[in-house]
């Protein structure tokens, strides 16, 4: 039995094949809609989201399968101080693949030691976001057919955003791919990734204007600056306007570049880039409910 | 000054930083242990001032020694046979160490599960470098300082 806690468990042949799997999904959804028949998936989400839940609801939904679950810590025993071990030994009994959600870091491995079912790890903390970061490869993947040789701009909150972490240690195992980080100076890209980045001798710079980098991009990852990660309201105030992605700023980009973001957004994209065709970001919620029916299917040993 | 008798078969901890022999001697689980020990704080040392010693009559083999890689690479470990000192152990960095270092981050699903173990994960060997197997979160404790008593 396999669980997913970080990106990393799969080997790059794997993600292939679950890439591939993902695609046939998106051309033939109906060969796959009874293949979870009498299959039901847990949705224990013990701090609320509403993408991440609901797309993993509707790819389970879409597979044929019924789904059961809560959405806050309040509405389960969680609230009552049972331990995350208890919880899903009794989830097990319940269903057969559970994805978690969890504020503290590292709970759904410890769900995992315990659990007789396979376990997805659907956040913890600023730890990890696994298939948000399967999302943003399969969306790669698709939208530019390959997962190698391109030149990646990463956006706005580098310090604290673990999707911007999470997706750079999956794209340093593919073969030239150039980063740019993008930030203000407060913000800036951990050193331990830099470090990682120069040990692995692969390019990137640090630069503050995202205008001077726009016409180098072949893919544009925004992210959001988030209030939660900042103790001083003065801060978040000064920096969530930093970057705001605008048509004047679209028109310096390639033809063929790519925007991205894990959203919501706020504000650091305008509403106007939406109907440009360079812009993905909604695309992207699409292959996260594709992925995400692609890894039930893998992790339950489902072949259709 | 204290004299302590020579052990037949067993091992010498030497060099302990004074004041750490005992949570040593916990680490080791000598308290579980059916043998003979002597535990000697703040000895003269003329390298170190004052060094606490670990005289324990005990299989060397039947303990786990590389926690003391973990918690003070300076320990000289003498295995003594017949009376005489016939090896000196070398320490090596565990892959794992349980309940050694307590992760200090407030976002580890350890700081409100209080019965789980507190794992780490040799992540650098070259830099010593242990991180929390759950939330990755780097070591900082400084070796020694503010380990889990056991």
């Amino acid at each position: 039995m396999r669980h997913l806690m970080s990106p990393l468990d799969f080997t790059v042949e794997e993600l292939d094949k679950l890439f591939d799997l993902a695609n046939d999904i998106e051309k033939n959804p109906s060969k796959y809609a009874h293949s979870c028949d009498g299959k039901t998936l847990a949705t224990c989400f013990y701090e609320p989201s509403t993408r991440t839940r609901l797309s993993f609801e509707a790819a389970m939904i879409n597979l044929g399968g019924s789904v059961l679950g809560f959405s806050s810590a309040n509405a389960s025993s969680a609230a009552k101080g049972e331990s995350v071990s208890d919880t899903i030994r009794t989830i097990s009994c319940y269903s057969d693949i559970c994805a978690m959600r969890h504020p503290k870091e590292g709970a759904p491995m410890v769900a995992a030691a315990k659990s007789g079912i396979p376990v997805i790890n659907a956040g913890d903390g600023g730890h990890q976001h696994p298939t948000q970061t399967l999302t943003d490869l399969l969306t790669i993947r698709s939208l530019k057919g390959r997962l190698n040789n391109f030149t990646i701009g990463l956006c706005g909150d580098l310090k604290f955003g673990r999707t911007v972490h999470s997706l750079i240690n999956a794209l340093i195992r593919y073969d030239n791919i150039s980063f740019i980080f993008i930030s203000p100076e407060e913000l800036r890209i951990p050193d331990y990734i830099t470090e990682k980045l120069k040990e692995l001798n692969i390019p990137y710079e640090e630069v503050i204007r995202l205008e001077d980098v726009m016409p180098n991009l072949d893919l544009l990852y925004m992210t959001r600056v988030q209030r939660e990660r900042f103790f001083n309201e003065e801060d978040y105030i000064r920096l969530k306007d930093f970057y705001i992605l605008n048509k004047d700023k679209m028109a310096l980009a390639k033809d063929d570049m790519l925007v991205l973001h894990p959203l919501p957004r706020v504000n650091e994209i305008s509403v106007e880039v939406d109907d440009d065709p360079r812009a993905a970001y909604f695309r992207q919620v699409q292959y996260g409910v594709y992925v995400r029916m692609a890894l039930i299917l893998t992790l339950l040993e489902i072949e259709v | 000054m204290l004299n302590i008798g020579k052990i037949e078969e067993g091992f010498v901890l030497d060099h302990i930083k004074a004041g750490k022999s005992l949570s040593i001697y916990h680490h080791l689980q000598l308290d579980q242990k059916d043998c003979t020990v002597a535990i000697i704080k703040n000895a003269k040392s003329n390298k170190m001032g004052k060094k606490d010693i670990l005289k324990v009559e005990c299989d060397i083999s039947q303990l786990d020694m590389d926690v003391l890689a973990v918690i003070d690479h300076d320990i000289t470990i003498n295995v003594i046979q017949g009376g005489e000192i016939v090896a000196k152990q070398e320490l090596s960095l565990p892959k794992e160490v349980r309940d050694i270092y307590k992760c200090k981050n407030p976002r580890c699903i350890t700081s409100i599960e209080q019965e789980l173990p507190h794992i780490f994960c040799l992540s650098d060997e070259a830099k010593g470098l242990y991180r929390c197997k759950y939330c990755e979160e780097k070591c900082t404790d400084v070796i020694g300082d503010s380990f889990l008593f056991r």
